[in-house]
């Protein structure tokens, strides 16, 4: 048993051999920060610098910023101009920003409702860093009303699709092995959609996200991480089956949708133009097979009315959440990692569809290339795409 | 002065008042490019706008005893006519810069002439002798903002160089910057003085003494003629040249051309400003991003220019404007005449208040606000984006002594 023999070191042995190499680094570091050994590559450039504007706000006392700094030094914003004119600023708090903090600029600037505004952040080199408003509206504060008319919307986007998803439970009910194989494609198509959207949307928002948040590699390993821990949870007493497949699929589909709801909590105060109930409708239509999804693999149990609830709660009530938080605490970075979670819960709901709808056949492999699960599966993603297409402009 | 428009928008109809800026600050976000959600959103928000409207229009019916004015907690309302105390509003720059730290004031500049040291010749003419020296420096062009600044003598413009025609006149020119640089003077002289390539342009370390005659007479500039031109001419390579007339030579209109001749009896009930239209690219993008007369950024805002309001006004003015093809000048409350060049002793343009100038194009003003009200009288450029990038400043007309 040399195994046990190596790990017979008295405990302060161990912890020598672990204090060794921490000193040898802390002094590694103080004698690099004290001697400067890199001075003879200063060639006199300036420092790097970046800036990030992460919410903006526009209010009856004018616009504000939040900026987050990301420079080699600590930087100094030293003027602001607004559609090219020079305006008076405050900074909350005031001073060099240092690398990876956050201040708030305020700058009394008469924005013009339904136009576009252009910020430029002047810093004490000299450089400039642009911020374009798009569509300047009234940035909506947390008042009652506000929150009230935010969780109707909520409430359309995420839970009016999964509820009306779920009423085709009874329909559902009776069908065959073929039918089941094809409602469980159909499941595991539109949630491939939905993987591949919330994955594009999650990089999009993570490029817009400060340097030192590491965007892309936050998404990968939050998507990745998210998907490992469901896997774990959901076999810990055996495969998910029936309900508590169910289940999952309503909390991937829910975490979906929270992140769904941030973007347009965050949307909804950037002043995106009004396209009409057009595509509220178009949104419902598109989410209504969030419901049949998650019925697919309850077909064989008997669950209650309040099970129904739970889970159109749970796959859909995250919305209004999402929306809260998206308009109260918008940040890029947070989003993207949002979206990231749920891609991963997404990702981890489709292998335990799949392998759930492989247990179901006898003949297990063969059924996956079987025409009513690649019709099913197609068929899913195909309706998916179509139907998103009534919401993309 | 550019006005804030967007009070008006408030008082249109109760449809749109509903989303304008009412509400106390809330939290949110960048726009969402055009994504799936953010289109999304668009219909949700045309959804929701009646309900939005609703709730607002009720709040609106208790009248606001502040509106229009100071905004609660003694913030400043941006939307006010009447709440800020000066007449630039909130558009302005944060700050002062550190003069002294610059080593020039642009207060001083405007009158500060550099003449040389005069000897006469065996044949009795006057030669004058100036001495300039390129040095690299960074200079603060407005407040807390800094620019790696190639100068002459220390200072952007560089010295306002003053002679009289007929003169002749030795500039001693010596290269103490990191680039090859030269002085290019507008003037007339030989092809071997003209400050370019092979005539002038000389490197680091190097001096080189420029020789030609005070003509024609007039309100000229010299500039560095070192290539890529536009880099060492926006850098701050520029000065004023200005020759003043021998009133000898000018019989028909000797007393005009004597009130012009610096330091005669006739000039010195002048008040002469000198003063050069520059921007700087602080990112190096081909755009400015401050605008300025002498440099520094709203330097005559912070610090008006004081005018004893018995004395005609005299201005010496430059455009080194680089990229944007041309500049201008407006004055408030006042027309002037306008000598293009000043080369001619009979204004090129009579009664007028506002004139351009391409690059390098340059000019006398006069001016007198004898029969004025004393007060603030603003003086910018008429481009807007100019002027609210930094290029405008005050006049402080009074009486002298009051």
């Amino acid at each position: 048993m040399t195994d046990q023999s190596e790990h017979s070191r008295p405990p302060m042995t161990r912890l020598l051999f672990v204090l060794v190499p921490l000193a040898v680094m802390l002094g590694a570091f103080v004698w690099i920060a004290s001697l400067d050994p890199l001075r003879g590559f200063n060639n006199g450039a300036p420092p790097v610098e970046a800036l990030t504007v992460e919410r903006t706000i526009l209010d009856g006392s004018g616009i504000s910023l939040s900026v987050r700094a990301g420079g080699s030094e600590a930087m100094v914003v030293a003027q602001v101009a607004v559609d090219d004119a020079y305006w008076t600023f405050t900074q909350e708090p005031a001073g060099p920003i240092a690398r990876g903090a956050a201040v708030w600029l305020r700058i009394p600037y008469p924005w013009v409702l339904g136009e576009a505004h252009h910020v430029n952040l002047l810093t004490n080199t000299g450089a400039t860093f642009g911020h374009e408003i798009g569509v300047a509206v009234s940035t909506p504060s947390a008042t009652w009303g506000q929150l009230r008319l935010q969780a109707v919307i909520g409430a359309i986007v995420g839970l009016l699709p999964v509820a009306l998803g779920l009423m085709f439970f009874p329909a559902m009910k009776g069908v065959g092995r073929s039918g089941m194989n094809f409602l469980l494609a159909l499941t595991v198509g539109l949630l491939a959609f939905l993987l591949i959207d919330m994955t594009a949307e999650a990089l999009e928002l993570s490029g817009d996200a400060a340097a030192i948040f590491q965007g892309s590699a936050m998404v990968w390993l939050a998507a990745l991480a998210s998907f490992l821990l469901l896997m774990a949870i959901g076999r810990w007493r055996g495969n998910p089956e029936g309900l508590a497949l169910a289940f999952y699929i309503a909390l991937g589909i829910g975490l979906h949708n929270f992140g769904e709801g941030l973007a347009i909590g965050g949307a909804f105060a950037a002043g995106s133009a009004g396209l009409g109930t057009f595509l509220v409708l178009g949104f419902a239509l598109h989410n209504v097979t969030e419901g049949i999804g998650i019925a697919a693999p309850m077909l064989r149990a008997r669950p209650t009315l309040w099970i129904f609830a739970a889970l159109t709660l749970l796959a859909g009530g995250p919305a209004v959440l999402g929306m809260w938080a998206g308009s109260l605490a918008y940040a890029p970075q947070w989003s993207a990692l949002a979206l990231a979670v749920g891609a991963g819960a997404i990702l981890q709901v489709m292998v335990e569809v799949s392998a759930y709808l492989v247990r179901q056949n006898p003949d297990r492999q063969a059924a996956l290339i079987s025409p009513s699960v690649l019709a099913g599966f197609l068929g899913g993603i195909a309706f998916m795409y179509a139907t998103a297409a009534l919401i993309k402009i | 002065m550019p006005v804030d428009t967007s009070k008006r928008g408030r008082e249109v109809s109760s449809a749109v008042e509903t989303s304008l800026p009412t509400a106390p600050p809330g939290v949110v976000t960048e726009p969402v490019s055009a994504s799936r959600r953010a289109l999304l959103v668009g219909g949700l928000v045309a959804a929701g706008g009646a309900a939005v409207a609703a709730s607002r229009a009720q709040s609106q019916e208790t009248p606001d005893p502040m509106a229009g004015h100071a905004m609660p907690g003694g913030a400043v309302d941006p939307y006010s006519a009447h709440d800020s105390g000066m007449a630039h509003g909130n558009m302005t720059m944060v700050g002062q810069v550190d003069h002294a730290g610059n080593g020039f004031n642009p207060t001083a500049m405007l009158t500060d002439w550099e003449v040389g040291r005069t000897e006469i010749m065996p044949d009795g003419r006057t030669l004058r002798t100036f001495e300039v020296e390129a040095i690299d420096m960074e200079i603060e062009i407005a407040p807390g903002v800094f620019f790696p600044a190639w100068t002459f003598n220390g200072r952007v413009p560089g010295p306002a160089l003053r002679a009289k025609e007929g003169e002749r006149l030795r500039i001693v020119f010596r290269n103490l910057g990191s680039h090859p640089h030269s002085m290019h003077f507008h003037g007339i002289h030989s092809a071997r003085m003209d400050g370019v390539q092979g005539a002038g342009l000389i490197d680091p370390g190097e001096e080189f003494v420029y020789e030609f005659d005070a003509k024609p007479f007039g309100c000229h500039l010299y500039h560095c003629h070192a290539l890529p031109l536009k880099r060492h001419m926006h850098k701050g390579m520029y000065g004023l040249f200005v020759v003043d007339p021998d009133p000898a030579r000018h019989p028909e209109f000797a007393a005009v051309a004597a009130s012009r001749v610096l330091g005669s009896p006739e000039n010195a009930e002048w008040q002469e400003l000198a003063m050069v239209m520059n921007g700087f690219d602080t990112n190096f993008d081909g755009e400015n991003e401050v605008y300025a007369v002498n440099t520094v950024g709203q330097a005559y805002m912070n610090a008006p220019i004081r005018i004893d309001k018995s004395r005609p006004v005299r201005i010496y003015l430059m455009n080194a404007t680089e990229f944007d093809p041309i500049n201008s000048f407006h004055l408030h409350g006042n027309f002037f005449d306008y000598y293009d060049t000043g080369s001619q002793l009979t204004p090129t343009l009579r009664t007028v208040d506002v004139i351009m100038q391409c690059q390098a194009q340059r000019g006398i003003l006069e001016f007198s606000f004898a029969d004025h009200e004393d007060g603030l009288y603003m003086f910018h450029a008429h481009q807007a984006e100019f002027t609210e990038l930094g290029w405008m400043g005050f006049f402080d007309v009074r009486e002298a002594g009051a």
